[in-house]
């Protein structure tokens, strides 16, 4: 036998080490060991034993690989950091005596680092990095949305300006926008690069409310926006490449001088690029080519197939959605995000010149054909155009198609927006205008025609059962008759046997016991996962009955107010099914009352 | 000095340092030399040092030319540098001092003829003076009339040609002359090629010098004289020590440090700084990934595993749901209760329909939940976690159905009626023809089970506790427990001629010759024959105990029984033989309350079972063979399988334990499919059914299989709840008993009857 064996000196114990430890063997303070977590990507780890991984000891910490902590260990930028301390002593001092040159001297030489290699590192593979571009790209929209007066530097946010607008430049050009939703913490976007789905969220851009330092600590933030701006560099700079972009952004017939000395052309170059509203200069003139999908014969796979062609064919649609559609901008209308949305499908878009620069059409231009607007009225409308409220766009993607502008109008009660981020589970709630969406990609046809087929069978369903029913009444009839003449011939007599139906009832209830005896054996170890998974779908069940009455409720309600008002409604329906002639009937109208 | 050796500093860093230690020694030298001539100057430059090391150069012309030889590629830009220094030199020790407000007053008075070509020659230096204080040029001190065929004036800090200003010709200027009302106080700088606006304390002191007054007009020269340092020489000073010569010379390591500098200079290994752009340095980007998958090899953390994607939203978090998950008023007010615990809110925000987008505010929690996401991607322990994929249906274990089961009762066919009081016990004879109950209202009674009819009733003084039919089909005898006592009782139905050779076995006491009954056993037990009136109705044996007995149990050849007394101490359990008459106490110590005890049916070992515990004795080797663990707190009756290897316990906590004797001590299989206490379980003996009572009224029959094959371990199944039985003060079934042919089941119950399941 060998020497006695101590415990926790092998095993889970001696994979994991505590936070404290960590800092004392990196001689890093807690400062700094969190911003080289938070740029090294290194989190603490879940034991699957936590007791052991912890000595023994009860209270929970926050445990690391050691392996991780040794990685960290080697890393440079720990270097920089000491440097960058040496430096604050040194600049600290320099500031207290008031020497200023000492000052200007270390100012210049300012410890600087660079982040590349842990891009590299952090995502070996180009995928890697876009399954990570998530939260990247949220924190960069909401840092490049911060005013210039808080605790971040101001080069940050220019910068993160930058990058998230030659993010969406990409996005423009590649056509990769697939869903939209406007909810009430900003406004979702779902990308897709190279078939990964990368969500993100711009915030409503109201003016800035600054929260208090003890619900946000901008510093650490910040961190990450360090990193992410590195990596978002480099994922824009391989985007661009992949599809023959120029990097950075060119716009085509302006020219400015990258060392150009006068700022305000480059601000002003710079705006224009924000305006998104011209294509950006292209490496190679490439030719477009579409790819089918070639079909191969599977056994199971032939309904797989027609739906990825159906797909296919939705996303082709939704990239030239807007194709020769004319739009322009009301001022109150958010212009950034309505610009992206109609640009990444293919649309003209312009705006009034006085609110951003790159506006390439005016709003007399006879050949709009939509003006988005955000308020109850306009003046003076044109006739030759739709006046329509935002949704319709976000919706129009949603969809894949081009919605019926009615329900849109300047002013009219806009149908509900629905995210269609939703995957609904077996026996979750689906809202009407969900199933429709679900409906129209399955491939049936238009909800308006669907309507009126239900309609039909309806009444054609009525007629079976009233048909059934007499049929009922006749058999009835008859019966008795034959009972007579079975009365009337006694005697030994083979008579026809009877179908006895099955007692289905009692078969039912006999199962449902037979269930529950079932239940009564589950294994001890499954039977709480069991009843929780129950309760969850009794949970599940009874909030999808709840919303299912709201809006049964919801639905009456409405269609008593109709009645009520039903005369009135009439002619508004009438108008918005031809806008355009209502308005000219109006007018008569008010010519006659003249 | 110190100045500027910092500004020199500052503007120059040392690109290469090639100095030979033996040159600068030399220079240094020369230089210290020199400043013991210069250290009464009062008005020593900035640059001193400078022009001394350059003085130096000119004078010591054989050791300039050895360290020259050491770098020969310089050669000739530096014999020109001499020469040029050498003349500078020359001439600028000639004159040092001279006034330097001289030039612009000049200029006030003829500034029109000031850069008058014409001029006769002047003295270059006569305005030389190195007092400046803010030095634009850096030219020096030389004649600035040298650059005047230049588009320049001279250097700048940097080393950038200041440009000269435009200046137009005489008729403008006369014509700025005219129309500036400032232009009597404007100067020309040469320094910088300038024009000066003179400021008022200027002008001042420009008036001052001219009235040869002291120059600082608010110097009042008839001060009345303060005697600060007096004449009288301390006793004694503060310290006696002369002041060291290094205070008043010229630091020596200085003069090093510069010298070294300018020959850094010279040499071309110190350059002016070229200021860095750190932005686009930082900011570049390349192409990082080459392909879209393929991975280099690079070290990573250990096991990477990404961060989970945020929550995508719902429809609720809509700008304008459906109407059904916008929030009627109830769920607001909920929402606003929940204001301490916000974590219990079912979402952060309001669902609320805004009627347009421009209606939408700013979301005022979008910082703190991008704070919150940045928290949980570096503070949150990740860990890999496999996902349920299952439904709950999956989980339920398959079992065979029912039907595919039968036979087993299913439906109450008869119900025997009679007793007043609870049944507490049932029993049947071996062939299953009849059956006999006891119950709380004193009697016994035995029926017909195929008519129901209630053939005999026996009344006992006392509340049957248990009643026991002997499983030998020879004789026709029930053993009942009854208080104190246990009745051997002959129930007189069935064949009459084993009811005749029953009375005959028992009318007289076998001879217990050479016996003598323990002490032990006498105490606690005696034999007796029945009077003559209890003979008469059906009464053969009675054995009266010392405690109330609970229970009785037959061996399955029907000489031995047991009685069980749970008041007893160690003496609760007895063992009797009929043939013989006599009893023994098996057990000397007391292991707990004895519930119940049960024979073998098969081999010779006895089961007792204890509040927690279940016993098996071998009663050949009178020794413990096995001790049950049930884990339930109070066991209320136990049943064995008529193989034997299995044993079902009933206990008051619901549940009911399966024990395979072969596997383990412990149970097999636990079942609680009770919704209160069980009273009772039981084993058919033909067919693969065991049935338990319990006080929720009801009794549940189960399939359970027993396999030959010792490795197929005993299938059981759940097969029917059967009903029927009324709540009486809290009591149910209190017993079940299967028929020993037929898949049938009796029940009796506190309701005061029996009920038989076909």
């Amino acid at each position: 036998m060998g020497p006695m064996k101590k415990k926790y000196e092998a095993g889970e114990a001696t994979k994991y080490i505590t936070r404290a430890q960590a800092l004392k063997k990196l001689q890093l303070n807690l400062k700094d060991f969190r911003r080289l977590c938070i740029l090294k990507g290194v989190y603490p780890r879940e034991p699957n034993n936590r007791k052991k991984a912890q000595k023994g000891k009860l209270d929970k910490k926050t445990l690391y690989y050691v392996k991780d902590i040794r990685f960290l260990s080697h890393e440079p930028l720990i270097w920089k950091f000491r440097d960058f301390k040496v430096f604050m002593r040194k600049m600290k001092t320099a500031m207290e005596k008031g020497d200023k040159e000492t000052v200007a001297r270390l100012k210049e030489n300012k410890p600087s680092m660079k982040l590349d290699h842990l891009v590299k590192e952090r995502y070996p593979t180009f995928m890697d990095a876009l399954n990570d571009l998530d939260d990247c790209l949220t924190l960069c929209f909401f840092y490049s949305t911060l005013p210039r007066d808080t605790k971040v530097p101001a080069n940050l946010i220019s910068l993160c300006r930058r990058l998230t607008v030659e993010f969406l430049h990409y996005v423009i050009a590649a056509k990769a926008l697939r869903k939209v939703f406007i909810s009430v913490k900003g406004i979702y976007y779902q990308v897709e690069i190279k078939g990964q789905p990368v969500t993100m969220l711009i915030n409503h851009q109201r003016g800035f409310k600054p929260t208090s330092a003890s619900d946000v600590d901008y510093r650490i933030m910040t961190n990450f926006v360090d990193f992410y701006t590195s990596m978002l560099g480099f994922i824009n700079f391989r985007l661009y490449h992949s599809i023959n972009l120029q990097y950075p952004p060119k716009l085509p017939g302006i020219t400015v001088k990258e060392d150009a000395t006068d700022e305000d052309a480059v601000e002003e170059y710079n705006e224009l690029v924000a305006a998104l509203n011209s294509s950006l200069v292209t490496n190679v003139p490439q030719a477009e080519e579409e790819i089918q999908i070639d079909e191969f014969p599977s056994a199971e796979g032939a309904e797989k197939l027609e739906e990825a062609k159906r797909e296919a064919e939705a996303i082709e649609r939704l990239k030239s959605l807007f194709k020769g559609l004319k739009f322009f901008i009301s001022r109150e209308v958010p212009r950034e995000s309505v610009v992206f949305v109609i640009r990444s499908c293919d649309g003209e878009v312009s705006w009034d010149p006085s609110i951003f620069a790159g506006a390439t059409y005016d709003e007399t231009d006879e050949s709009i054909t939509h003006q988005i607007v955000d308020r109850p009225s306009v003046d003076k409308q044109y006739l030759s155009r739709y006046y329509i409220q935002p949704q319709w766009l976000f919706d129009c993607i949603n969809f894949r198609r081009l919605l019926p502008v009615e329900d849109y109008f300047i002013g009219a009660n806009l149908p509900p927006h629905i995210s269609p981020f939703v995957t609904e589970r077996l026996g979750d709630y689906i809202p009407p205008e969900r199933q429709m969406l679900l409906a129209l990609q399955r491939g049936e046809t238009l909800p308006a025609e669907q309507e009126e087929e239900e309609e039909e069978e309806e009444d054609e369903s009525e007629d079976d059962s009233s048909d059934e029913e007499e049929e009922e009444g006749k058999v009835e009839k008859k019966e008795p008759t034959k009972s007579q003449v079975v009365k009337e011939k006694k005697g030994m007599k083979v008579m026809r046997g009877r179908v006895e139906m099955p007692d289905v009832k009692g078969m039912e209830e006999e199962d449902k016991e037979h269930y529950k005896f079932r239940e009564l054996m589950i294994r001890n170890k499954d039977k709480r996962l069991y009843r929780s998974m129950m309760k969850n779908r009794r949970n599940r069940e009874r909030e999808a009955k709840r919303l299912e009455n709201k809006r049964k409720q919801h639905e009456k309600e409405e269609k008593s107010l109709k009645k009520s008002t039903s005369s009135g409604k009439a002619l508004t329906a009438k108008w918005s099914i031809q806008p355009l002639s209502a308005t000219s009937d109006t007018q008569t109208k008010k010519m006659k009352m003249m | 000095m110190a100045t500027a050796s910092k500004s020199a500093k500052r503007r120059y860093e040392i690109v290469e340092n090639k100095g030979n230690s033996e040159d600068v020694d030399d220079i240094i030298e020369a230089q210290v030399s020199d400043n013991a001539d210069d250290s009464t100057d009062e008005e020593s430059s900035e640059y001193s040092g400078l022009e001394d090391d350059e003085e130096d150069d000119s004078g010591d012309e054989e050791d300039e030319s050895a360290w020259e030889e050491a770098s020969d590629e310089d050669e000739e830009d530096d014999d020109e540098e001499q020469d040029m220094s050498t003349n500078e030199d020359s001439e600028d020790d000639s004159e040092d001092k001279v006034a330097p407000t001289a030039v612009p007053i000049e200029q006030v008075e003829s500034s029109t003829t000031a850069e008058e070509p014409a001029k006769p020659v002047e003295d270059e230096y006569a305005y030389d003076s190195s007092d400046e204080e803010d030095l634009r040029n850096t030219v020096g001190n030389i004649p600035m009339n040298w650059y005047d065929e230049y588009p320049h004036i001279g250097y700048d800090l940097e080393g950038k040609p200041i440009l000269k200003p435009k200046r137009g010709d005489e008729i403008d200027n006369f014509l700025r002359k005219m129309e500036n009302p400032e232009s009597w106080r404007t100067v020309y700088d040469p320094q910088t090629g300038q024009d000066v606006v003179l400021s008022n304390e200027d002008v001042e002191l420009i008036k001052n010098v001219m009235g040869s007054r002291i120059p600082d007009g608010s110097y009042n020269p008839y001060e009345p004289w303060v005697d600060w340092f007096t004449n009288e020489v301390m006793e004694t000073p503060v310290t006696g020590r002369p002041e060291h010569k290094r205070s008043f010379i010229p630091s020596r390591i200085e003069a090093m440090k510069v010298g070294r500098m300018v020959h850094a200079i010279k040499m071309g290994w110190m350059k002016p700084r070229v200021p860095k752009d750190t932005s686009v340095e930082r900011h570049k980007y390349y192409l990082m990934w080459n392909a879209d998958d393929k991975s280099e090899d690079v070290r990573r953390i250990e096991n990477p595993i990404p961060a989970p994607k945020p929550r995508l939203p719902g429809h609720a978090e809509s700008y304008n749901p459906p109407p059904e998950y916008a929030f009627s008023d109830r769920e607001i007010a909920q929402w606003n209760r929940l204001a301490d615990t916000p974590y219990q809110r079912k979402f952060p925000f309001v669902p609320k329909r805004f009627s347009s987008l421009r209606a939408v505010p700013a979301y005022d929690r979008f910082a703190r939940e991008r704070f919150v996401r940045c928290l949980d991607l570096y503070l949150c322990p990740r860990a890999k976690k496999m996902r349920l994929t299952i439904q709950p249906e999956d989980l339920v274990p398959q079992l065979p159905k029912p039907r595919d089961l039968q036979p087993f009762p299913t439906v109450c066919s008869m119900i025997f009626k009679g007793h007043k009081g609870l049944v507490r016990t049932i029993s049947h004879d071996p062939s299953g023809q009849f059956l006999i109950s006891g119950s709380d209202d004193q009697t016994l009674k035995v029926w017909e089970v195929a008519t129901g009819r209630c053939f005999k009733t026996f009344e006992v003084k006392g509340t049957v506790r248990c009643v026991s039919w002997c499983p030998n089909s020879a004789i026709a005898l029930v053993a009942a427990a009854v208080d104190n006592n246990v009745y051997l009782i002959n129930p007189g139905v069935g064949d009459r001629l084993v009811q005749a050779k029953t009375d005959e076995i028992l009318k007289e006491m076998p001879a217990q010759t050479d016996y003598l009954i323990p002490q032990r056993v006498r105490a606690v037990l005696t034999w007796n024959e029945p009077d003559k009136e209890q003979w008469a109705s059906g009464f053969r044996v009675i054995l009266t105990h010392f405690k109330a007995v609970k229970h009785v149990a037959w061996h399955s050849k029907g000489d031995y029984f047991s009685s069980v007394m749970p008041e007893g101490d160690n003496r609760s359990v007895l063992i009797h033989q009929l043939s013989r008459r006599r009893s023994q106490l098996p057990f000397s110590k007391s292991k707990g309350l004895v519930q119940c005890t049960l024979f073998h049916p098969l081999r010779p070992y006895l089961f007792v079972a204890t509040q927690r515990h279940v016993r098996v004795y071998n009663l050949l080797k009178q020794e413990l063979t096995k001790k049950l663990i049930t884990g339930a707190k109070w066991i209320s009756s136990l049943a064995v399988h008529p193989g034997g290897d299995n044993v079902l316990v009933g206990t008051h906590d619901r549940r009911l334990c399966w024990f395979d004797l072969d596997l383990s001590t412990k149970p097999y299989q636990a079942l609680r499919h009770h919704g209160q206490g069980i009273r009772a379980v039981a084993f058919h003996k033909r067919y693969p059914l065991f049935a338990s009572g319990s006080d929720d009224c009801s009794a549940i029959v189960s399939h359970g299989m027993v396999y030959n094959d010792l490795l197929k371990n005993p299938t059981i199944v759940p097969l029917k709840k059967l009903r029927g039985h009324d709540k009486f003060d809290d009591f149910g079934v209190f017993d079940v008993l299967f028929h020993p042919t037929q898949p049938w089941l009796f029940t009796s119950g506190a309701d005061g009857t029996i009920r038989l399941y076909t």
